[in-house]
């Protein structure tokens, strides 16, 4: 390093390392310094290039903080906060390390300079965040922890692999949109792209945030759903802005969310789907490129981070509360949670962009920028999504938790209340900030990349407040007349992940039957081909070594016997005689040969 | 409990709520009629050709419309994928289970 420079993600790294050894009298005080610490670091991080570090022949980049970084990084650190506030009471010293690790993860890529920083927190990011579905300790969350990991390890090798042939190319490990060619994408480049999209969850790589979202704890789902997509917009916005593939992607995705939306009977898979819808948006904006857009892909997901954050949050609380969070078994909990309820329809009228409301000012600049661009069905069909997500979070989701006409059991009743201080004041906070930004424009559009453009842009316009309130207004009234239809079911929709799902079994079934079949029939075919004509063969073998070779030794062993016992007879222990006969042998020996030798 | 006090007090009274609710709304309606002017000019909104870009300059010049949008689109949005929903989609919870 040239100079010292406090990586941000180090503060988390570190506090989490250090979590275990903090005395429970001050570990709530202690959970709280950190992310505020990660905070203020991040707002102290002057912009520039830091932290470079020499690894084999190349130079890694750690910190590049300039003001696309930045806008994420603010969010980021702040939504920190929120949820370690959200989950203070949680015991598990784990549980915590897991969240601070998995953020320290997307921090570091988002102000990674080179690909192989990025790769590093990339990485970091997916097997940390996977502990957040396993600590809830259900059959289920383990097997979708699994699968989550398996399509993070197979988006992660797309990405290495893509960065790889990047390198191969251009010679550079530089993660900017000047080492990746946009405008004539190489497979390299595509590889690259899949491997963020899958982040991002863009269909079809999109069915393990549902799966895994709704799977995880109640505070964990609060941290996964504001980071793993929103690095992988950065990453998008970043690495590939102007991309044409990711504008067709990024609405399909926007619909996509909405349909399955529809279909959802539990509350935070419902808003799982929204994830995707919302950052829908963002992909496309990633896509279109201009500085319009890139500024609302960049205040959007500032904006989302917050409002998605609260929905998890409200909807984690009647899952902690209450114990559980499908819209059949819940229904009339106004009486019990209202200021849950009243937090929940904060950030579903956010995530709605409703006037003065986040969601407002950062979804319409996409939009206008899709208008902009005269790509008018990527305004219209945003429009239409932005029905969709009004229609579920801002709608379905409070009536039919805490309206409705579903009447919980009786013991989910009971157990309803308000959740605990920290939970009521993580919610408190962010739903503030939700109104703040969409009532003082300038706290965000300040921290946005492209200042003149943001500058430029007017939110509150009369045609734009119409607009939207009319869109809204006739959405919740075509929701009213036809809310029977949309009464919930107690129904699960297969989504892409069936593939993988009955792919695994089918695998299974395949170990199991057919190929354990061939290898039982290998197993006969060695048995009987092989082992039985070694036995016939090992047992003439053996018959062969008894009779004759057996029979050979016997006999030469008894014949050395009888002539033994035969010459025993002649010997008679006297040696002076048997030493004469001897010598007289060899001397008559001598006298023949010499007779015959010299003849 | 304040908050829960408003909300009882408002759901006892629902019909008067739907009422103002009504009337908000048709207050919108005629401001969105006589009041919002469009923020450009027919020929900049609708430029480039097709039936989108045509509609677009349509609706720059009549917001009301986007009432139509959101009624129709929020009824598309439900009945397609009830639709889609139902053509096979949506099945029993334990699926998946062994």
């Amino acid at each position: 390093m040239n100079n010292f420079w406090l990586h941000p993600s180090l503060i988390l790294l570190a506090g989490a390392l250090l979590l275990p050894l903090v005395p429970a009298a001050v570990k709530k005080g202690y959970l709280l310094l950190i992310p505020v610490l990660l905070f203020v670091r991040i707002l102290s991080m002057g912009q520039g290039d830091f932290g470079h570090v020499n690894f084999l022949d190349w130079e890694l980049r750690f910190g590049r903080v300039d003001q696309l970084s930045s806008v994420f990084g603010f969010i980021m650190g702040l939504m920190c906060i929120i949820g370690t506030l959200y989950g203070l009471h949680v015991k598990e010293d784990a549980q915590h390390a897991a969240s601070w690790v998995y953020v320290g993860g997307s921090i570091g890529a988002i102000y990674a300079g080179d690909f192989i920083t990025l790769f590093l927190f990339w990485e970091l990011m997916a097997f940390s965040s996977v502990f957040l579905v396993w600590f809830r300790r259900r059959p289920q969350s383990l097997s979708a922890g699994y699968r989550y990991l398996l399509v993070h390890v197979a988006g992660g090798l797309a990405l290495l692999a893509g960065m790889v042939l990047n390198f191969k190319a251009t010679g550079s490990w530089a993660f900017d949109a000047k080492n990746l060619a946009v405008a004539h994408p190489t497979p390299a480049v595509y590889l690259v792209m899949v491997g963020f999209i899958l982040n991002a969850a863009v269909p079809p790589f999109h069915a393990w945030l549902p799966d895994a979202y709704g799977e995880a704890t109640f505070n964990g789902s609060v941290f996964l759903c504001a980071f793993t997509t929103k690095t992988a917009v950065y990453a998008l916005c970043r690495g590939l802005p102007g991309m044409e593939i990711l504008v067709p992607l990024g609405v399909i995705m926007a619909l996509y969310g909405v349909v399955y939306a529809v279909l959802e009977n539990d509350s935070r898979r419902l808003l799982a789907y929204h994830i995707i819808s919302q950052v829908g948006y963002m992909v496309a904006a990633a896509g279109l490129g201009t500085q319009m857009a890139i500024n609302g892909a960049c205040a959007h997901a500032f904006a989302h981070i917050l409002y998605k954050g609260l929905l998890f949050m409200g909807c984690g609380s009647v899952l902690y509360m209450t114990g559980e969070s499908k819209f059949t078994e819940l229904g009339g909990l106004w009486r019990k949670m209202p200021w849950t309820f009243v937090f929940t329809l904060i950030g579903g009228l956010s995530i709605s962009a409703f006037p003065l409301f986040s969601g407002f000012v950062s979804k319409s600049m996409i939009v206008t920028a899709g208008f902009e661009e005269r790509k008018y069905w990527v305004g219209f069909l945003l429009m239409l999504a932005s029905v969709g997500t009004f229609l579920h979070t801002g709608l379905k989701v409070p009536y039919f938790i805490w309206f409705g006409k579903n009447r919980p059991k009786k013991a989910t009743e009971d157990r309803a209340a308000e959740p605990p201080w920290n939970m009521m004041a993580a919610m408190a906070v962010a739903a503030f900030f939700c109104i703040f930004i969409g009532c003082y424009t300038p706290f965000l559009y300040k921290l946005l990349p492209y200042q003149e453009e943001a500058q430029k842009y007017l939110p509150y316009t009369g045609y734009h407040v119409t607009e939207t309130l009319l869109i809204l207004l006739f959405t919740a009234v075509c929701f009213f007349i036809f809310v029977k239809k949309l009464e919930p079911e107690a129904k699960i929709s297969l989504d892409l992940d069936w593939f993988y799902r009955k792919g695994g079994r089918a695998f299974a079934w395949l170990a199991r039957k057919p190929i354990q079949a061939a290898d039982a029939f290998v197993g006969e075919l060695y048995r009987v081909a092989g082992l039985v004509p070694l036995m016939i063969t090992a047992r003439l073998a053996s018959l062969f070594d008894n009779e004759v070779i057996d029979g050979a030794v016997d006999g030469v062993a008894s014949a050395v016997r009888g002539v033994g016992r035969r010459l025993r007879l002649a010997q008679r222990a006297q040696v002076q005689e048997s030493l004469t006969f001897v010598f007289v042998t060899a001397a008559v020996l001598i006298v023949l040969f010499v007779f015959f030798a010299h003849k | 409990m304040n908050l829960v006090k408003l909300i009882e007090f408002l759901r006892h009274r629902l019909k008067t709520v739907l009422w103002i609710c009504s009337a908000g709304l048709g207050a919108v309606l005629l401001w969105a009629v006589f009041f919002v002017k469009p923020e450009q000019a027919p020929a900049e909104a609708g430029e480039g050709q097709g039936f989108l870009a045509q509609a677009r300059a349509v609706i720059e010049q009549w917001p009301v419309l986007w009432a139509v949008f959101g009624f129709i689109g929020c009824a598309v949005i439900i009945f397609a994928s009830k639709a889609f929903g139902h053509a096979g989609i949506m099945t029993r919870e334990d699926y998946y289970d062994e």
